[in-house]
């Protein structure tokens, strides 16, 4: 990609943009959201997803995949954030998918990644235990038993965590507290004996769950990457995850910038429309503004995981952490332009408001990144 | 003078320890909240028992006039009435847009036959009152309104529909902005009342982002109203409107946007995202949260200024400008910082893995970002400002 799309990156986006539009409108989220719909997402548009080939954009062709690279992923996931579409994109794909893709042994990726490709198999990231970002605060414990191990603990805000078949765990082999060595990650089926998962019901109306393990046995087989080892697999898959959803973020951003826009193109009061007085206009301008920088960014951070550049974390905090603010700023902004009736559910503008207080939380807000940057810059 | 205000206290004490009730005296879940009103349904059997005690006494609108009903106090005596309330943490016995906008201005520019009529019953919560402002052509620019009212023998036949109607589906009594005169803007508006309940007039809820449906659409089909129920002169509409904004935006500041009796902010960062040497621990967190608590109470000396600058006489000073503004960016930031203290556990929306307080918040959060909308919005409030206050002109 680099700052320009390469013809075939044009093509995948054009395709992606005309698919989602067609198929998953915002509508589409409104109906799951308004029919209580049990798993959050739709199976049928996930399987012509799969058919499109999007589960295995990541993966390298000898899985099955596309081998697209997060340019791709990136592209896609950004036309899916434009419509607030709910799919197995970042929990799977994005995520899970390359934990496996960096972490995994042949075996694993043997079993996994082809399943993963052809949509045989949803995943989901057991990380967090608190109520705010914390790699490495992790008091899930996996104790020796035998030639494997047995599980223990709490995970909250793990997305997708409902309808997933098998998780990701991350939990702690030695160590306490937030020590960055002792963590382990850990393949584990979610009909485990032990596992139980419970959905939770968030403001965005999009999958999280929380989810208990008591004495989960799993097999040496079952660990991802190396014992006590695992921050550094950990980081790498977040930093993916952190670029991935801002690529959705920024689509998301993008399209509630647009809607705003054309609202005050066309909203008349005083005798004018809206968009003539100043006041909203340099507004306007600046998430104009805001949004540029945010697509360079996003652009460079895709580009910098394919190149497998050294400076992914410090591209992920930037991007993660810039595309957080922008679209907190802009939902908001949205809503006060729209007046009255962009505090009312039947217009969109709201939806997205919702979408940007979690999304931002997710992998990481504003604030934990800004710390990180200043942390990986030395300062 | 001091000594009577004493015994004034003593009065209000023994009255207070006799007639509020236990639970009137816990905080109150917003479902308990008394708005009055023909069809009022009581949660609680106490609550009742308060508001017609306070109504009783007119101190449910303490400064109003006694022959109205209302609580005949000076400002000194309402400002001990109001801290004897605190003192015990005496729930409101009554909110409603009777007392906080329509009141006021009754009193002001009602005949006395109006007075009489509308009055008593806003003080003893009997009518439920709504406010018929804006409609969907006419928001910021409010004058624009096209809700038609045309003479007919003693009656206006009212035709139109109006929007954002706060709790008109629970309202029994309308304060409605209707235009009497199409050739002119302003000078074309009359204020008039009228019961909901007349033939012609239908409601339909608005669902909210915050899930519930608060305001509604309001139409109006050939409603017939008595002449005498305009409020000031045929035409005369605007300037009572304008009247009934200004008391509106001060009650919105005054009472919407401070206190509240959740947990101090500081206390729920510490709780949820840690705390280190009794500080805050996240830094970052940490000096946001200052931030905001420093402005607000910046705001509320402001607000007290202002108040002993109009209590010494010397009228609204140009502060009282800026705080329906101010104070909506400051509520919707302090639910902003809630929301990121709290970190997942604000971003439920219901059911299993967050608590009824937490949920809450959500909610609220949501509701607060039309602090800065409703009563007129901040670019509105602002352009005031900068126009009136600022003597700022439109370049055009
Ligand atoms: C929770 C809530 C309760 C309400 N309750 C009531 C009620 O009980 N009764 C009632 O009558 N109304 C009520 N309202 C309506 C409220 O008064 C209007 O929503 C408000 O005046 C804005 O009008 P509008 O929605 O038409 O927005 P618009 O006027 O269309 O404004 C859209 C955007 O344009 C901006 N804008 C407009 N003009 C200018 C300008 N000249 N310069 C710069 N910016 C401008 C606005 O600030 C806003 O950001 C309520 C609203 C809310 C949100």
């Amino acid at each position: 990609m680099g700052m320009v799309l390469t013809e075939e990156q044009q093509l995948l986006k054009d395709s992606a943009r005309d698919f989602i539009e067609a198929k998953s409108p915002v509508t589409a989220f409104r109906a799951l959201r308004d029919n209580d719909d049990p798993k959050g997402y739709s199976p049928d548009l996930w399987k012509e997803m799969v058919d499109l080939g999007w589960a295995g954009i990541l993966i390298p062709e000898e899985f099955g995949g596309l081998d697209f690279g997060m340019q791709g992923l990136g592209l896609v996931l950004e036309e899916a954030g434009k419509t607030l579409t709910a799919s197995p994109l970042v929990s799977t794909v994005l995520t899970c998918g390359s934990a496996l893709m960096l972490g995994g042994t042949q075996a694993q990726k043997q079993e996994f990644l082809p399943k993963i490709a052809a949509g045989d198999v949803l995943m989901s990231l057991g990380l967090e235990e608190n109520a705010h970002h914390a790699p490495t605060a992790i008091s899930t414990k996996a104790e020796k038993s035998g030639d494997g191990y047995t599980i223990s603990g709490k995970k909250t805000f793990v997305l997708d965590g409902h309808i997933a078949n098998q998780l990701i765990v991350v939990a702690r082999t030695g160590g306490t507290g937030e020590d960055i060595n002792g963590i382990t990650l850990f393949l584990v089926p979610t009909n485990a004996p032990g596992v139980s998962i419970q959905r939770t019901t968030m403001v965005d109306s999009r999958n999280a769950a929380n989810i208990e393990l008591n004495n989960v046995s799993v097999g040496a087989d079952a660990v991802l990457g190396s014992v006590d080892g695992g921050t550094d697999l950990l980081e790498q898959v977040l930093d993916r995850a952190r670029i991935g959803l801002a690529a959705e973020m920024l689509g998301s951003a993008q399209h509630v910038f647009d809607e705003t826009l054309a609202y005050i193109k066309e909203r008349k009061q005083f005798g004018v429309v809206i968009g003539q007085f100043q006041a909203l206009q340099h507004r306007a301008a600046k998430m104009f503004t805001e949004l540029e920088l945010c697509r360079s960014v996003v652009m460079e951070a895709l580009t910098a995981v394919d190149e497998k550049a050294n400076n992914v974390p410090l591209l992920a905090s930037l991007a993660k952490g810039k595309v957080s603010e922008a679209f907190h700023l802009i939902a908001r902004e949205g809503v006060q332009m729209h007046g009255g009736v962009g505090m009312t559910d039947e217009y969109d503008v709201g939806l997205y408001l919702k979408r940007s207080a979690v999304v931002e939380q997710a992998f990481g807000g504003p604030r934990y990144h800004s710390d990180r940057y200043a942390q990986l810059e030395g300062f | 003078m001091s000594e009577n205000l004493e015994a004034f206290r003593k009065e209000v004490q023994d009255w207070l320890a006799e007639n509020c009730p236990p639970s009137m005296r816990t905080p109150m879940p917003e479902d308990e909240t008394v708005w009055g009103g023909r069809n009022a349904t009581y949660k609680n059997r106490e609550s009742k028992q308060w508001l017609d005690a306070m109504g009783a006494k007119g101190w449910t609108c303490p400064t109003w006039p006694k022959e109205y009903g209302g609580g005949g106090l000076s400002k000194e005596e309402n400002k001990i009435l109001q801290q004897e309330l605190r003192r015990i943490n005496a729930r409101p016995a009554l909110v409603s847009f009777g007392i906080m906008m329509l009141g006021p201005v009754l009193l002001e520019y009602g005949n006395e036959e109006q007075k009489q009529e509308h009055i008593p019953k806003i003080v003893r919560g009997e009518i439920r009152w709504c406010q018929g402002y804006s409609e969907p052509g006419a928001g910021s620019d409010l004058a624009g309104l096209q809700t038609r009212a045309i003479e007919d023998g003693d009656d206006y036949v009212i035709n139109g529909q109006k929007v954002w109607t706060s709790y008109a589906n629970y309202a029994d009594w309308i304060f409605c902005l209707v235009r009497t005169d199409t050739s002119v803007k302003h000078e074309g508006i009359s204020f008039i009342l009228f019961d909901m309940t007349t033939k012609g007039v239908t409601t339909k809820p608005i669902k909210l982002i915050s899930g519930s449906s608060p305001f509604c659409e309001t139409f109006f089909d050939d409603v017939r109203v008595p002449k005498a129920n305009m409020v000031g002169r045929v035409n005369g509409g605007w300037e009572i409107a304008k009247r009934l904004l200004q008391h509106e935006r001060s009650s919105i500041s005054a009472s919407g946007f401070t206190g509240g009796s959740s947990v101090p902010m500081q206390d729920v960062a510490k709780e949820y995202s840690g705390e280190a040497n009794g500080r805050i621990a996240d830094g970052s967190l940490r000096e946001s949260i200052a931030q905001h608590r420093m402005n607000a109470q910046a705001f509320q000396l402001t607000l007290k200024r202002s108040a002993e600058e109009s209590k010494a006489g010397m009228g609204p000073g140009a502060a009282s400008s800026i705080f329906k503004s101010y104070g909506a960016e400051l509520n919707k930031m302090k639910y902003d910082l809630l929301m990121e203290a709290m970190g997942t556990q604000a971003l439920g929306w219901e059911g299993d893995g967050f608590d009824a307080e937490e949920l809450n918040v959500t909610r609220s959060w949501l509701r607060s970002k039309a602090n800065s909308i409703e009563g007129g919005t901040t670019e509105i409030n602002l352009n005031v400002v900068a126009k009136r206050v600022l003597g700022l002109n439109d370049h055009q």
